[in-house]
């Protein structure tokens, strides 16, 4: 069956190829430039693209991104070249690069493509971006100065040079001065090195240390003072890099645990299932991702309510069939919870599959808010943070300004006598559970853009979890925050200089030697509360 | 697709049933399927379980072998690697299975070592590993350290022209060899101790921000840099995700990973990442009749258009293919016929050649290096120009250096010193030593 969906296809393929005006596609020097690309071996494949930039021909920047995506592929029998529209599965969507018209479908068997490597992109970046150069946008004309860093060669310098008088944005006269700096100081000149010193730029650093090693003793001397210079600057910027990397980590714990400060600090629930509602969240994610296609961005909003919704559910169907019946009796609740947190995962594994999925980032979630050229943020973290801290905000609104968060904190001091006052002890308890293990789901949401979505994504968070709720003191959620955000900068303070696998353990030493000292932890709750 | 299953499963039986009566004198070849179905691992071990399942089929769908068919003993080790030997023993001591394939970590291997060799049985284990190992009772159709980590090294060395080395892994006992080997053989090449980094973190980390941070200062220094990864399994993940938001390129530091395959990949954005490389026996866009029939096949058998095949699923196919030549070969499924038919049969890998196994129980294989592609695929950029075989012992640390594998007669030794011309102890012995 195989062979006959192929030789249809095959068939399918080759009338759309005939039925095309034939002179058409046998004048058109296109033909020949992109044969002539599919069919250099490595050495010629410059000249090739060359040949392509050189014809002045429009479509030409469409190919050579085609081919530098890995999109150009030449048909086995009849050697001509198509673009690939869609190369996911076995049978692949493919177009005419000389028309754009679509060709239909072609199997992988019958396709040959157009090889490139590393090297070569990296020519074919620096092609790109040359022609950038002149975009009329001075944003995407900075970006390919950028591009331009430590690529260019002397064939380059002139039309830089040129580039240079016309251009208008200082901007993009900084970066191609610094691009032409940096080839400046590979040929032994000494001015360019002053133009280098201020640059924070990793391809300056990286040309420097290469003066310094050279031949030429005064470049050398003068490159070292430029990168010892450039080094108190970065001490500044790494200081603040760290700083965010440990307040992004501390955000993750933050949402992580903030749930279980609910259900475990206020209602005193040891429950082991806690990560797994976490997981509930982020594959919620994923199902919205897989309901909306090619929205991911409005999926993962949509999937906010979504996800505490779900693991809402999840919780007090645990809550009603389960912990009810064990109230008082901690240990058996953790035997309990630890099972359930193990049935849940292996319903993913059985019903989903044991296979990780993607989430996919939204665009706008993508890359880094750019400082400067040392310090650079990630977004999707940055977003983390802000969305770690409004979870936040919004449980403290609910703790202190709601009736059911004066429930909440009623039952828990004084369960009885709550209850003489009319307060439906097992309705608050529900819906205490439902919304610590709610705001699991929504750390769920938060994780999904930063780790892998799987069967075991809970379990990697369930011990920090119990960890910064027990260190920042049982039922405070302030000791939850300050807790979560101090063990990440710690934890980030500490990898640096002690390996990721070290920095864990000492700070698990450092909690439990806290601990020893404070038993309640950073905050612990005082007067009467902490005796109900 | 629970209901079709079940609808397969009497089927199978309903024929099994019949063929039963039809050769009652005739039992089936018992083939044992030791993978994780459950836990950590079973992100990686439940496909091949499938393969071997689709394989089985396939050879029965054939007539079997000596004309006995084959049935799958399938038992779920759960990812705990203690529970790993008692199932061994289950299979080979109670279900009396004539082979198994199995295992993925090699903590699991050597938990498995001790009671294959007692109970006399065949193992086939099909996962790239850290070398320093020869049983008697194991067939090792992964890659060895010289099948993929050092052909890596000499890609990036001799092509890309890199003099920065970021040695990062996974905190375990395959990353940790590995990484040693590597340090030796780069310093053995000329690079300074001050051009190598080494970083190691935990199982599954997911917080990559810091390390990512010092592999890009680390490259600032004027040299070609690039990273060889040992990370284990879904860490990758995070790890990519970190390097595309810093904004590192493959052109600027390519990361060369060799435990991150179709599989790894198919959960993950490969947008960022393309020219990345990896370094495979086997990659699912090579270009041969005999992989887009397999690829067909797995199709057909997952009935997942989108189902990805990897490395490990070709050496599983090789070992097969292998166990099965032995058997006609020796005529019998006896553990020692087949077990000295095996040595020296070749078969048709998926790359439009041949392996062999060789006299230390590894076989030859070429060795692919792939650049990430952004549909989730690797293309291939350079390879091997012909087979390499698979070293047991390595040559680039000091206690293995003189050791050699030979498990033809008379020699029969895993670990053969060939300075003092003496046997060493069988690796069943030395993985409960470890314990």
């Amino acid at each position: 069956m195989g062979i006959l969906r192929s030789l249809t296809l095959l068939l399918i393929a080759l009338a759309s190829a005939l039925s095309l005006p034939a002179t058409a596609q046998e004048d058109d020097p296109g033909t020949a430039l992109l044969t002539n690309l599919a069919e250099a071996p490595n050495s010629k494949v410059e000249e090739a693209l060359n040949a392509i930039v050189s014809s002045g021909d429009p479509r030409a920047r469409g190919w050579l991104e085609a081919y530098g995506n890995n999109r150009l592929s030449q048909v086995k029998n009849t050697g001509q070249v198509v673009v690939v529209l869609n190369n996911r599965g076995r049978d692949w969507k493919i177009a005419n690069p000389l028309t754009g018209e679509n060709m239909g479908e072609m199997s992988r068997r019958e396709l040959d493509r157009v090889a490139i490597n590393n090297a070569i992109r990296g020519q074919l970046g620096g092609i790109l971006a040359m022609l950038d150069l002149n975009a009329p946008d001075p944003d995407v004309r900075e970006a390919s100065a950028q591009d331009m860093m430590g690529k260019v060669d002397a064939l380059l310098v002139e039309p830089l040079e040129a580039r240079l008088e016309l251009e208008e944005s200082a901007k993009v006269r900084n970066r191609i001065e610094e691009a032409l700096a940096i080839y400046r100081v590979g040929e032994g000149d000494l001015d360019a090195v002053e133009v280098l010193a201020g640059s924070l730029h990793p391809r300056a650093r990286a040309s420097l240390n290469v003066a310094v090693r050279g031949d030429d003793p005064a470049l050398a001397a003068k490159a070292k003072q430029a990168l010892s210079t450039i080094e108190q600057k970065l001490k500044l910027n790494r200081a603040a890099e760290t700083l965010y990397f440990g307040l992004s980590l501390g955000s993750v714990l933050v949402l992580a645990a903030i749930g279980l400060a609910i259900t475990f600090g206020v209602m005193g629930v040891i429950n082991m299932a806690h990560g797994e509602l976490i997981m509930l969240g982020a594959y919620t994610t994923w199902g919205m991702q897989q309901l909306l296609p090619g929205q991911p961005g409005l999926a993962l909003i949509l999937s906010i309510p979504a996800g505490f919704m779900v693991a809402a559910t999840a919780g007090i169907i645990i809550e009603r069939s389960v912990i009810q019946y064990l109230k008082g009796r901690p240990l058996e609740t953790l035997l309990a919870t630890f099972g359930i947190s193990l049935i849940l995962q292996q319903l993913v594994r059985t019903v989903i599959s044991p296979q990780n999925r993607t989430v996919v980032t939204p665009e706008w979630m993508s890359g880094s808010l750019v400082i400067n050229d040392a310090l650079s943020l990630t977004l999707n973290r940055m977003y983390v943070l802000g969305f770690a801290l409004v979870v936040f905000a919004a449980l403290m609104l609910i703790m202190r300004r709601t009736r059911l968060g004066l429930e909440v904190r009623a039952v828990t001091q004084n369960r009885n006598m709550a209850r003489s006052m009319g307060i439906r002890a097992t309705r608050v308890d529900i819906m205490t559970f439902a919304l610590g293990s709610g705001v699991a789901g929504l750390a769920g949401v938060a994780l999904s853009q930063l780790t892998n979505v799987g069967p075991n994504l809970g379990q990697n968070y369930i011990i920090d979890s119990f960890m910064v709720v027990v260190f920042g003191g049982v039922g405070n959620l302030w000791g939850t925050l300050i807790a979560g955000l101090s063990l990440g900068t710690i934890n980030q303070l500490l990898e640096p200089w002690a390996g990721a696998v070290l920095a864990k353990i000492i700070v698990l030493v450092f909690i439990i030697l806290f601990i020893q000292k404070r038993p309640m932890g950073l905050f612990p709750q005082k007067g009467r509360a902490a005796e109900g | 697709m629970t209901i079709k299953k079940h609808v397969k499963l009497g089927l199978s039986a309903l024929a099994l049933s019949v063929s039963l009566n039809a050769m009652a004198a005739e039992d089936p070849i018992k083939v044992g399927i030791l993978h994780s179905l459950s836990g950590t691992m079973a992100i990686s071990e439940t496909v091949l379980k499938d393969t071997v399942e689709m394989l089985i089929e396939k050879q029965n769908a054939e007539g079997g072998v000596l004309g006995r068919q084959l049935e799958a003993v399938v038992v779920d080790p759960a990812s705990d690697w203690p529970l790993f030997a008692e199932k061994a023993r289950e299979l080979l001591a109670k279900e009396k299975v004539d082979v198994i394939f199995g295992n993925w970590t090699s903590v699991s291997r050597k938990s498995v070592l001790p009671v294959v060799e007692e109970l006399n049985g065949l193992l086939f284990y099909p996962v790239q590993y850290e070398g320093e190992e020869s049983s008697e009772n194991v067939f090792y159709t992964g890659a060895a350290p010289n099948q993929q980590a050092i052909p890596a090294v000499n890609y990036l060395m001799n092509e890309i022209g890199v003099e920065r080395w970021v040695l990062a892994g996974t905190d375990y006992v395959y990353p940790r060899t590995t990484n040693k080997i590597l340090e030796t053989y780069l310093m053995d090449q000329g690079v300074a101790k001050d051009d190598i980094m080494i970083n190691y973190t935990p199982f599954g980390h997911s917080d990559w921000q810091n390390i990512v941070s010092d592999i890009k200062r680390f490259g600032s220094a004027g040299k070609k840099t690039a990273v060889v990864s040992t990370i284990n399994g879904d860490a990758n993940v995070p790890f990519y995700r970190e390097l595309g938001n810093q904004g590192i390129s493959a052109s600027d530091i390519p990361v060369v990973a060799f435990s991150v395959g179709e599989q790894e990949l198919s959960g993950i954005d490969t947008g960022p990442l393309v020219g990345h490389l990896a370094a495979w026996n086997y990659f699912m866009s090579v270009d041969s009749d005999a992989n887009y029939d397999f690829i067909d096949q797995w199709v057909a058998h997952t009935g997942d258009e989108e189902a990805v095949t990897n490395d490990p699923m070709e050496a599983h196919y090789i070992g097969f293919n292998m166990y099965i030549e032995a058997v006609k070969k020796a005529g019998t499924t006896d553990v020692d016929a087949v077990k000295d038919a095996i040595i020296g049969v070749s078969v048709p890998n998926l790359t439009g050649g041949y392996a062999a196994m060789m006299p230390n129980h590894h076989i030859t294989k070429p060795v692919l290096i792939g650049e990430i592609q952004d549909n989730g695929q690797f293309s291939v950029v350079w390879e091997t120009p012909s087979t390499v075989a698979g070293d047991a012992w390595s040559d680039f640390l000091p206690g293995s250096k003189d050791l050699i594998a030979d498990w033809r007669k008379p020699m029969s030794c895993g670990t053969f010193n060939t300075k003092t011309g003496s046997c060493g102890a069988s690796a069943g012995e030395m993985a409960a030593a470890d314990e």
